[in-house]
């Protein structure tokens, strides 16, 4: 399952310290649609063991900059409420999956 | 509509590769620039294409187009900024639209892409190659348009129009640059900043800034597609036209010299018939 972040939903999973995963992203852009079919792909794949989660950049300027997004697709790992890895750009899921695996030991 | 085929970039290779897909009834599009921008069309006159001399090279390059279109292959006038292989198929993102196919042939010519310093460190950390993409993060702040295109003074422009406050870096004003776009005049370039950009440096002089559009002509193959192989610039393909990339092709300029129209239209005849020819080997062992 993927997440759709407001910012209060986000600062509670944050707040839970458990691994997340988060796309920003918006609608006026294309490579973040192309993106999309993986990131939920890798919600459904990583049900249960992370959260993955979306925030819309429009929606969530705060968000967007609080974390310095400046090119999106943007994906940031977060792990005990901080962050820990990030990834920019459009990316096969093997960049990921390296990722998420790497927290979850 | 997802297409058998995209072929991306509209010279002779391209058109060559659009036109022997057809052939063998494939769907094909063609994203390409306008063939007016094609440094082929600058070509005063093309002696050595065999049965047609003393042509100019825009004459030649609107005859193989139309030659195309008749054909009944799409046309698509945009850059490609993003590639990704996905589920046996290609997604490619023109702007805002996405565009999806199942054999790629790369036919874009020599894509002068040497980087500005500082700019591979600090891509998607302030450098964007993407006014539509990127523009919105940008609002209220200011950035830099490195305009290597005729069309990136309209992309300044929509930066301007969307809140970005926006200066434009080429060695003249171009002349549809609104009068509100600043324009800097310069040659010599350097993205800084460390983890994010916080100026650029032109002909020695600072300028702070929070963000730098670099728009060329066209992204290049290996940056598009990573693991792409390309060896001193150019695509490694074999007799098929095929990359080390299951399903991508490529033809012409970009596969290595002669930059001939001739040698042109020979590979993009083969990566044409050799993707149609894949794509009929994924239908039978499927």
């Amino acid at each position: 399952m993927t997440v759709h972040f407001n910012k209060e939903g986000f600062e509670k999973a944050l707040a839970s310290g458990q691994l997340l995963m988060v796309d920003f992203w918006a609608d006026w852009c294309g490579p973040c649609k192309m993106l999309a079919p993986v990131i939920e792909g890798l919600g459904d794949d990583y049900e249960g063991k992370a959260v993955v989660g979306k925030i819309n950049v429009d929606e969530e300027q705060e968000l967007a900059i609080r974390y310095g997004v400046m090119s999106i697709p943007t994906v940031i790992f977060f792990k005990d409420g901080e962050e820990v890895a990030r990834k920019v750009g459009v990316l096969p899921a093997a960049q990921f999956t390296e990722v998420l695996d790497n927290y979850l030991g | 509509m997802e297409q058998d085929i995209i072929v991306l970039g509209c010279g002779p290779a391209g058109l060559s590769a659009a036109v022997a897909a057809r052939s063998r009834n494939k769907r094909v599009l063609v994203i390409g620039n306008p063939v007016e921008e094609s440094p082929l069309a600058r070509a005063e006159r093309v002696d050595n294409y065999l049965g047609l001399p003393g042509l100019t090279g825009l004459e030649l390059l609107q005859t193989m187009k139309k030659h195309a279109e008749t054909m009944g292959a799409q046309m698509l006038a945009g850059r490609v900024n993003a590639i990704m292989a996905w589920n046996g198929s290609f997604a490619l993102t023109v702007g805002s639209d996405v565009y999806q196919g199942r054999a790629l042939i790369l036919a874009p010519g020599v894509v002068h892409a040497t980087k500005y310093p500082g700019e591979e460190k600090l891509l998607g950390r302030g450098v964007s190659y993407c006014a539509t993409c990127d523009g919105m993060l940008y609002r209220g702040r200011r950035v830099m348009v490195v305009g290597r295109t005729k069309d990136a003074p309209e992309e300044a422009n929509f930066l301007q129009s969307i809140g970005c406050r926006v200066a434009y870096v080429s060695k003249e004003r171009p002349e549809h640059l609104k009068m509100e776009v600043d324009h800097l005049s310069g040659t010599k370039l350097e993205v800084l900043g460390e983890d994010r950009v916080t100026g650029l440096r032109l002909d020695g002089e600072e300028h702070p800034c929070d963000g730098v559009f670099i728009l060329r002509q066209a992204v290049a193959p290996g940056d598009l597609l990573p693991g792409l192989a390309v060896e001193d610039g150019s695509i490694t393909v074999n007799r098929a036209m095929e990359t080390n990339l299951e399903g991508v092709f490529a033809a012409g300029d970009c596969t290595g010299k002669p930059w001939q129209v001739s040698k042109a239209v020979g590979e993009g005849l083969i990566a044409g018939e050799c993707a149609a020819e894949y794509l009929d080997n994924l239908q039978k062992n499927t």
